[in-house]
Formats: C-alpha cells, sequence, structure tokens
C-alpha cells in the first residue's frame, strides 16, 4: 500500500534516485522463539488490522493453521517437533516477510513502483503498480510472497507500514502476550536479542544466536533461535542469498535485454516502411469469427 | 477452593499473576499456562528473563508451556498424588524442608487423636455402603482447655509431621514412576529442581486449572501441591504460593458470590437440612480458636451473616424472625450439576434456566443429558449465543442425531449481551475485582443478564403477590430499591455488595462517636455488625466501593517496590490485600525471610510494608499469632483435619476408568482402587469402561486458538482451528497404522466421536506397573453450532463421575478405543 509519509529509499525497476531528505531510524521486529508459545494472537491480530480473512480451511493432522502463507494469510505459525540435542523439542516459528535489507523481490520486480523499500527499512507492496509476473517469488530467498487468485497480484506483509508510519508498533507486535514479538529500532533489537541469548546460553543452549542473515544483507525481522547453528530446524535457510537468476536478469541479462527489445522495436519499424502493414481479407476474418 | 481453603483457610489464588515474575522456579503441573491464560503467562517469560526463574512442566502431554520449560517430565494422566506424594518424600528424606516455618506456621506439631488410622488405602471410619467417612477421629488431640495439644520437639509419634513422613514413606521413587509413568531420573530431576526453593531465600510458584480439579480426587491433588509449598516455606512469600488459575474471566467472582448449590455470598455456607435453628447454625460456622491468641477470623460468621440477609431482605430481616434464617433452603444434599442431571435424567425437574452455560457440551455423556433434557416441560437459554444445549432437540446427524418429533421440551432463548456489551466488575484468578466499561451496543433485542433476571422476577412477584402461593415470603419481601427496577444497575448492585451503614454506627467503647453515619459506603468487612445495624451483599467484597467511590475502576500502576504489588490497580479482596497469608513472608520474629522481597515486617510498633497486612496490624510477634488467620488453628494444615471427603492426607487412588486393574499401592484392596468417597450413580457406573474393550488413557483439554464453546462461532478463531483433531502419540500411531490426517473413531462406553489424527511425538507411550500405557489427546472446542467444521461434543465421551469434595467431573483421565475410521 501507498504511503506518503515514510520515505523511499528504493523502487522496484527504477534507476532515478528517490528523493530522501529526512534521516530515519532503521526499525526492526525481533521474534524470540524461545518466548513463543505458538498461540496465533499475531495471526489474529493480523487479520483483523490488515482485514485478511482466510478460508476455514481442514485439518491435515497437524497444529498449523492457516497451514501456509497465502493472500490472505500474511504470517503463520509453523511449528516443529525436532529433537536437536537428543531432547524432544517443540520449535514454533512464526513464519513471515523478513523484510531484507537487500530485497530479493524488490530487485526481481519488473513493474516500476510495485515493489518499494522504505528509508526506515520496511519492504512494501504496491499492489496497484503489480503486475502479477510472479518474479517476486522466485526472487524471494524465503519463499514469502503469494500471488491471490482473486487479483492475481502479490501479497506479503507490510510490517503494518501503515501503523509504523505514524509511530504505532505492528499489530503482532502488540498482541502478543508473552514478549516473544518485540519491535524498536534495529541497534536496540540487537542489544535486546544479545540480552537473550545471553539468558538462553545461561540455559545451556550453547549456540543460541540471532538469525539477521548477511546473505541479504541483514534483515528487518530478525529472530533468536535456540539453535541458531540450525536454522533449517526451523524451516530457515540456513544461508540465504537472492537467486542467482535474478541476479543475472538485473545484471548482465537487463542491458542485453533492453538492447535487444530496442533492435526489434527498431527493425519492425524498417519492416513497416518497407512491406507495409499486415492485413488479412475479410472471409478470413468471418471463419475465424465462426470458429 | 475445596482443597486451599482446607489447607489455608481460603479458596483462592494465594498471589496475584504479576506476582508470578519475582519466582525462582515455576512449576506447571495440572494445567497448561501458555495454552489455556496466554495473556498471565506472560509473568512466567518475565521471571525467566528477567529472575532468571526455571520453568518446569509436568504433563502426560508436552504443552505449549512445555514448549518453553527448562525441564519438562511426563505423567500417566491422573495420578499427581503419587508423583506429588513421591516429592513429600523426597523432601523429607532428603531434608529440604523450611522446618523453622513448617515447625512455626503449620499444624506440623500438632498431636492427633489416638483413634485416627490408615490401613490399606481407608482411613478410619469408612462405610461401603454410603461410600463415605465417618470424620470423627480425623481430628487433633485437645487437652483439657480445649486448645489442639502441641509437640514443638516433633518427637511424640502421632504428631502431624510424623504421621506425615511415615504416610508417604511408601512413595519411593520407584514407587512413583511405577503408578505415574514417569521414568524415574526425570521424576528425580524434578524433586531436586524443587528441593532448592526450600531456602528461606528462593521460592517456588504452583500454576494449576482444571488439569487437577477435573478428576475424581483432584481436591486431593492440589492438596498435596500445597502441601510440598508449605514443607518449603513457600506460602505467603512472593513469587510463591498455590496460584489457581482461573478459566473464565470471572469464574473467582461466581464462587465468591456463592453461586454454588451449597454456599452462600462470601463462603458463608447453606445450612443443612439438621441445621434447622439458627444458633447453632452460626455456632457451628463461628470456630473457636484451636491455639491460644489465634484470630480464628470466621468467629466473625454472624456478622457476615445478619449484614447479608438485611441486604438480601431489608426491614423484614429481624432479630424476631432470626434474620429470615428460616426462608434459607436446608440442604438435604449437595445438589451439584451433576446431581441436577441426574435428577433430571430420572425425571425428577421438570424446567430448567441455563444462564451463559451449556451443558450439554460442558458436562460428562452427552447421551445422558441430552436424554435429561428431553425430560424438561420447559428450558430457558439466557445465552448470546445459539448453543448446543438450546438446540438439543434439533436433528444435526452423526453430530447430534435428535428425534425432534419425540421431544415434548418447550424451549425459551432469551438473546442476552456478552462482557464487552455490559460494564461491570469482573474477578480475575487473582482476586482483583476490576470494573470494565461497555465497548459497544448488544445487537438485536440482546439484554443485559441482570435486566433478564429482573423481569423474570417481578414477573413473579406480581404471581405471588396476587395469588399467593406455597412459599411466597422470600419471594415477595426480597430487597428490590433500583431505581429502575426492570433494570438493576451494575453501579447498584456493586454498592449493595460492598455495604452500608443502616443506622448511625457509634463507637462500642465510645458511645457518641460515630463512626460512620446511616447511608454511608462500608470501607470495610471490619465495620459489619450482626445487630442488622449494617447491610452487606458480600462481606468479602467489603472495601470495593466506599465513600471514595469505586475502588474497582483504579488503574493506578505505579509499583515503588518492583515486586509488582500495585495497591492502587483496581481493588483485590480481601481488603485490598494482594499475597495472601503474607505474614508468613516474614520469620517468627517478624522480619523477612528474604530481604530482596520483604512483603510486610514487624517494625516494632506494627506491621508495614508493600502490601496490606493479612494479619492483625498489631498483634506483635511475641503474642504468637499465626499467619493463616481464617483457620482456627492460626497455621496452615498438613493434616486436614475433616474439612476433605477422602481423608486428612491425600492418598493415590486410580481414576474411575484406568488402564490398571488395581491402586498398585493397594493391589489386594478393591476398595481403595478409586476415589473410596467420591460419589457415583448406579446408572453410571454401569458405564465405566474397562482397559480390555478400551485401553488407551485418554484427556481432554483447551487450545488457544479457542474459548470453551464460544470462539467457534467466530471467523477469525474458525481459520485459526478449523476442525475437531484428537492427538495421537507417534508410536501408537505406527502400531494402529494411523498417519496424520486420517480421520479416527474414538470410542469410549458411552459414546463414539470421529476426528481428524494428529500423530505427534509430544505424546509419549509410558511404562506404568509393567505395561505399556498410551495417552490419547482430546481438544474440547467443537459442535454442530458455528462457524469452524462441524464436529462432535467431545463430552460425548467422558465419564460421568467427579470430585468427592466438588464433583467437579473427571474430564482428565478416562478410557478410549482408537481406530481408523
Amino acid at each position: 500500500m501507498a504511503l506518503q509519509s515514510l520515505d523511499i529509499k528504493a523502487r522496484s525497476a527504477t534507476t532515478t534516485e528517490s528523493p530522501s531528505v529526512r534521516k530515519t531510524t532503521r526499525v526492526a521486529k525481533l521474534i524470540d522463539i524461545s518466548k513463543c508459545i505458538g498461540c496465533k494472537a499475531c495471526e489474529a491480530a493480523c487479520m483483523e488490522w490488515n482485514d485478511l480473512r482466510d478460508v476455514v480451511g481442514v485439518n491435515k493432522g497437524e497444529f498449523d493453521s492457516p497451514r501456509d502463507l497465502s493472500d490472505q494469510s500474511w504470517t503463520v505459525m509453523r511449528f516443529y517437533e525436532e529433537e536437536p540435542n537428543g531432547q524432544f523439542e517443540w520449535l514454533i516459528r512464526k513464519d513471515g516477510c523478513l523484510h531484507c535489507e537487500d530485497p530479493g523481490c524488490l530487485a526481481a520486480c519488473p513493474a516500476p513502483g510495485a515493489i518499494v523499500q522504505y528509508a526506515n527499512g520496511l519492504v512494501d507492496f504496491h499492489e496497484e503498480h503489480c503486475i502479477g509476473c510472479g518474479y517476486c517469488i522466485t526472487g524471494c530467498p524465503f519463499d514469502i510472497p503469494r500471488i491471490s487468485k482473486k487479483d492475481s497480484k502479490a501479497y506479503k506483509c507490510t510490517l503494518c507500514s501503515d501503523r509504523v508510519a505514524v509511530g504505532l508498533e505492528p499489530a503482532c507486535i502488540k498482541a502478543c502476550p508473552t514478549g516473544a514479538l518485540v519491535f524498536g529500532s534495529k541497534e536496540d533489537m540487537i542489544d535486546h536479542a544479545d540480552e537473550r541469548v545471553a539468558d538462553l546460553k545461561g540455559r545451556g543452549f550453547e549456540n543460541a544466536g540471532l538469525y539477521d542473515p548477511a546473505g541479504v544483507g541483514g534483515t528487518h525481522v530478525m529472530y533468536v533461535l535456540q539453535h541458531a547453528d540450525r536454522p533449517q530446524l526451523y524451516g530457515l535457510p540456513i544461508d540465504p542469498i537472492i537467486s542467482p537468476l535474478v541476479s543475472l536478469w538485473k545484471g548482465v541479462t537487463k542491458p542485453i535485454a533492453m538492447l535487444l527489445l530496442g533492435l526489434t522495436v527498431l527493425g519492425s519499424f524498417f519492416h513497416y516502411i518497407h512491406v507495409g502493414p499486415n492485413e488479412t481479407d475479410e472471409d478470413e476474418e468471418e471463419n475465424e469469427a465462426a470458429s | 477452593m475445596a482443597s486451599l481453603a482446607p489447607t489455608f483457610g481460603r479458596g483462592a489464588m494465594t498471589n496475584h499473576w504479576v506476582d508470578i515474575k519475582n519466582s525462582n522456579l515455576v512449576l506447571i503441573m495440572g494445567g497448561n499456562a501458555a495454552e489455556a491464560h496466554p495473556c498471565g503467562f506472560k509473568w512466567v517469560t518475565e521471571a525467566k528473563a528477567h529472575n532468571n526463574a526455571r520453568l518446569i512442566v509436568v504433563d502426560p502431554r508436552f504443552t505449549r508451556s512445555a514448549a518453553l520449560a527448562d525441564f519438562y517430565a511426563p505423567i500417566r494422566a491422573g495420578t499427581d498424588i503419587a508423583f506429588l506424594g513421591g516429592v513429600i518424600n523426597y523432601l523429607i528424606k532428603t531434608g529440604n524442608v523450611h522446618q523453622e516455618y513448617v515447625n512455626a506456621y503449620t499444624d506440623a506439631t500438632f498431636i492427633v487423636r489416638e483413634d485416627f488410622d490408615f490401613q490399606d488405602g481407608l482411613f478410619s471410619g469408612y462405610d461401603a455402603a454410603s461410600r463415605s467417612y465417618d470424620r470423627g477421629t480425623w481430628m487433633y488431640e485437645l487437652g483439657e482447655d480445649g486448645y489442639a495439644r502441641t509437640d514443638p520437639t516433633l518427637q511424640h509419634p502421632r504428631c502431624v509431621f510424623n504421621l506425615l513422613q511415615r504416610h508417604y514413606a511408601r512413595y519411593t521413587p520407584d514407587v512413583v514412576s511405577d503408578v505415574t509413568g514417569t521414568p524415574e531420573e526425570d521424576f528425580l530431576m524434578v524433586c531436586k529442581m524443587i528441593a532448592e526453593t526450600a531456602a528461606p531465600d528462593r521460592t517456588m510458584t504452583v500454576m494449576y486449572a482444571l488439569g487437577w480439579t477435573q478428576h475424581s480426587k483432584g481436591s486431593q491433588m492440589i492438596r498435596c501441591a500445597a502441601m510440598v509449598q508449605l514443607l518449603l516455606g513457600n506460602i505467603g512469600q512472593s513469587g510463591g504460593g498455590m496460584n489457581a488459575l482461573r478459566g473464565h474471566s470471572n469464574i473467582q467472582g461466581l464462587t465468591d458470590l456463592g453461586l454454588l448449590s451449597d454456599l452462600l455470598p462470601g463462603y458463608l455456607t447453606l445450612p443443612k437440612e439438621s441445621e434447622t435453628d439458627y444458633d447453632p447454625y452460626i455456632a457451628a460456622r463461628a470456630f473457636k480458636p484451636l491455639r491460644p491468641n489465634q484470630m480464628s477470623y470466621w468467629q466473625n460468621y454472624s456478622k457476615f451473616f445478619v449484614s447479608l440477609m438485611k441486604a438480601w431482605f431489608g426491614n423484614a430481616a429481624m432479630p424476631e424472625n432470626n434474620w429470615c434464617f428460616d426462608w434459607l433452603p436446608k440442604l438435604d444434599k449437595v445438589h451439584d450439576v451433576l446431581q441436577v442431571f441426574e435428577d433430571m435424567h430420572q425425571g425428577h425437574l421438570n424446567g430448567y434456566i441455563c444462564q451463559g452455560f451449556n451443558p450439554l457440551a460442558a458436562f460428562p455423556d452427552k447421551r445422558k443429558l441430552g436424554e435429561a433434557l428431553a425430560n424438561l416441560d420447559y428450558l430457558v437459554i439466557i445465552d448470546p449465543l445459539e448453543t448446543e444445549t438450546s438446540e438439543f432437540w434439533k436433528d444435526y446427524g452423526e453430530f447430534n442425531p435428535a428425534d425432534s418429533k419425540s421431544i415434548a421440551t418447550e424451549v425459551f432463548r432469551l438473546p442476552s449481551t456478552c462482557f464487552a456489551e455490559e460494564q461491570g466488575s469482573l474477578v480475575n484468578s487473582g482476586r482483583w475485582l476490576q470494573w470494565h466499561w461497555k465497548g459497544a451496543e448488544p445487537p438485536g433485542k440482546a439484554k443485559g443478564d441482570a435486566e433478564i433476571i429482573a423481569g423474570i422476577f417481578l414477573k413473579l412477584r406480581d404471581l405471588y403477590r396476587e395469588e399467593g402461593g406455597a412459599f411466597p415470603e422470600p419471594i415477595v419481601n426480597l430487597s428490590w430499591n433500583h431505581l429502575s427496577p426492570e433494570e438493576p444497575s451494575a453501579e447498584e448492585l456493586a454498592r449493595e455488595f460492598n455495604g452500608r451503614a443502616l443506622v448511625d454506627l457509634t463507637d462500642t467503647e465510645e458511645p457518641n462517636k460515630v463512626l460512620r453515619r446511616a447511608g454511608q459506603q462500608l470501607s470495610s468487612f471490619g465495620e459489619l455488625r450482626d445487630d442488622g445495624s449494617t447491610a452487606c451483599g458480600c462481606w468479602l467484597f467489603c472495601g470495593a466501593w466506599t465513600e471514595e467511590g469505586n475502588l474497582m475502576a483504579r488503574r493506578d500502576n505505579s509499583d515503588p517496590s518492583g515486586l509488582g504489588n500495585t495497591l492502587g490497580w483496581a481493588f483485590s479482596w480481601p481488603a485490598n490485600r494482594r499475597i495472601l497469608y503474607n505474614r508468613a513472608s516474614a520469620d517468627p520474629n517478624g522480619k523477612p525471610w528474604d530481604s530482596r522481597r520483604r512483603v510486610i515486617s514487624w517494625d516494632s510498633e506494627r506491621w508495614t510494608g508493600i502490601d496490606v497486612p493479612d494479619f492483625s496490624r498489631t498483634s506483635p510477634p511475641s503474642q504468637g499469632m499465626g499467619p493463616f488467620i481464617m483457620n482456627p488453628e492460626g497455621v496452615a494444615r498438613l493434616f486436614a483435619v475433616d474439612k476433605m471427603a477422602e481423608g486428612p492426607f491425600p492418598e493415590h487412588y486410580e481414576p474411575f476408568e484406568s488402564p490398571l486393574p488395581v491402586n498398585p499401592l493397594h493391589p489386594e484392596k478393591p476398595a481403595a482402587r478409586n476415589n473410596p468417597a467420591a460419589r457415583v450413580f448406579a446408572s453410571d457406573l454401569e458405564k465405566m469402561g474397562d482397559a480390555g474393550a478400551y485401553p488407551y488413557v485418554a484427556t481432554t483439554y483447551r487450545l488457544t486458538e479457542h474459548f470453551h464453546y464460544w470462539t467457534k462461532h467466530v471467523e477469525i478463531n474458525a481459520i485459526l482451528q478449523p476442525e475437531q483433531f484428537v492427538e495421537i502419540g507417534a508410536s501408537l500411531a505406527e502400531e494402529k497404522g494411523i498417519y496424520a490426517g486420517d480421520r479416527v473413531r474414538i470410542s469410549s462406553k458411552r459414546g463414539e466421536i470421529v476426528a481428524k489424527a494428529v500423530v505427534t511425538k509430544r505424546l509419549r507411550a509410558l511404562m506404568v506397573h509393567g505395561r505399556i500405557v498410551h495417552q490419547v489427546g482430546l481438544p474440547i472446542h467443537w459442535g454442530f453450532k458455528g462457524r469452524a467444521k462441524p464436529g462432535y461434543l467431545t463430552n460425548t465421551l467422558t465419564p460421568f463421575v467427579g470430585d468427592a469434595n466438588t464433583n467437579t467431573p473427571e474430564f482428565k483421565a478416562f478410557l478410549v478405543n482408537v481406530e481408523k475410521a
């Protein structure tokens, strides 16, 4: 959704620089998995604030519901039954957009202005510019965006950019009962995470740590993990990077493609001058209409 | 309530939610706070994050609470007394008892009567025919002065501490493991962690809920944990306590206001059938102290009772008619909900008013309940929702196969408001009366509950006035002084339960000194009198709406001590005390056990601190008054004397449906297999299954995504948990060839349901008394009305038997079979 009150830092398929006069605090959401009980209050709050209603589904033999992200479910809880150190653990992760510092979705997007990154770090989709190509999905190393079957546009968590723009915390943060979700400046969130990691190490989680992957330039949604050495236990990629296809498409390929596009236009023009307009006779058109 | 009151004197959470953050150790057992009390659970994560607390969860299932636990131990459903009895034995054997506290603040030193006995699982005085005890021998030995005899040296073989030690010596770690299925090393780990809180500067809090109350011996499970806390010196302390977590937002208020069949407001009790005279009725409740210098606060019973009668009947309550004592019903027996539905099933009831309550879903053996409701002439439903009960007569296929044509019950549905559409006070688990304001207008023709009840009452009163009738007095004389009689306001009702002076109240010493003018609101129950000069609808709530105004509406959260004791936030009964029995937070000389958590202490003239003293403010430590001021002993009871139906010490009995043919503690004694004092109706006994046909232990529970049977009507909640499921352990699923998402049929001797299978490692098979026991988890939230996928009422399966003291149904441990559907 478009917001005039937040400064835009980057804009999809746009090479001109965004105007920026204010210095903005970079914000982040911290998800502390060691405090999360999987109650889904954040999911309910997300639905309420963003006016989303997924379908009343069916149980497929697990706690997860809705079972996956969708245009109507921008965050879902994922439940993992694991035995990382020979001891059983029930790891519950709130899944949703991580708001990368180097957003793969934005890099991949061919529609001007359909994806923007605000100066505070939030990555937002502007559906009115979206062409529904789905390249953002290819570009995302975390498999987050979903295309709506209704309007064929891409949707994902906005980190409640409309709330943040007026100084409120995202809806999920407000709803979280246990303090597992906190929101603030990225620096404060890293400090808070350090405290939590120290606490977890004191409880025997030697590899506790912060998930803020460098491969995407860090993220504005970070996780405190009990087993930061094995993010795959939580369904997180170990070392996420933007797909090489996106780099190729936006890097080397794009100028060549633009050149080829230009040549095609030029060729067509000369073809028209040389041969004239393409014509069909009336009979042919009638036959086609009847068939 | 029925376990904490016999132990400490009052039946309520001893501490409060915020105080949980001060704990060093949190034990969640008999509950699943993360799941059922997610907002309160924040104080657990706070204790962990900022007080370096450890969290232990003991539960049949690895729950959402267990997901955040430092240590989890599995247990077979219904064996918590064996586990906790084992903890008592461990604490005594290893010397991890806070002995100074125990000697001074419990009845450890009291000597028990010589004829008290315990043999083969039964206490003295058992009568098998009536399934009840003559409790005469369960008492202390009294001296000639009328006081209980004690032995401060603990040498006397019959002093409570030695009896306790002997009773639980049988609960060795291997016996505990054999009965509970908890691996011995896990049990010992829990014991070790608990034992550390015997130190005066460390406290454990116990958080429990329906996981303990919903057993045939649930009250004794809770009592057993309360005894553990007493041995550790964790009662009265900040960060300690027995913290009963209430499931409905105002269920504490329900019991406080006496909405149980044998209670009056403020835990006054209705007279029994044999108690037809006023004076003996009062005398039997105004307990005289059992030790010198004890407060024994129930000595004031008559003041509470007379003030209640003045509130109810106004000028009609006079000394000449014993304040209308004769108008009160005299109980032949307890008319709890199981008894009521049994009576209805037998055709002894012809009408039923059902307010905010969905019994067809909420009580055991749905088929029996449906048959019972069909016996009624009329059924009145007061509820904001279309409940299952209101449509018990309608055919919903497999979920409710009713033959409407054969049911003649006339059902009236009176739509009421929900909590957000009205104002008033709610009492939370921690005894806080918090005022809340209306957030929305009710839809359609919905009316508030008070307005609906007022309408029924006024109509009935007219009929009694016009036509007389068998016993019109209590109805036509009921005090009903409301600005709008058709719609008593929440403010009026709140002022009434607080109480007021009816005449000028003068000082008993100085008759000319007026303490309170006629018509003024009272400020504390200390002002109540038994001469008819005060009216008070619930003595415990006195102080909630004084001349200063509505104290329940206060929202001052300033917390000078940092311990979360916010005296300016709302109002806490009794007398705004936040931590009950807080005298016990200090040693016998009045010095705090732990200076970092000073609650109150003696400052050479009076008791002062961060809380209102739950004690006489000016009684010096040298006087020896005990911290448990409601008990005539002045101390807490390790030995419950005659207060519990099945004995003064909790003993392990099997659930009524058990996978074991015998009680492993008493294999030769069939009478001691199940709770010997629990009431079972004959027709229900026939419907108890055995492990041959129903080999798996089932337990019912709640999910965070839903609230009882309400939120299945809400779209968002339905999206978050749409369809009925059953949790099955991975090993049982493999044995049965069941995969995640399969439809499975779960059956008990009372009925069957079909649900989706959630196959999980969170339910482990346990080795119990030489055999493998599988446990099956049944969340309760589905039914045939609402937005979620239609489902079966889980209580189709559960047995119609309850706790011997409260008759709370045994939902947490029964037998089922599981098959692929």
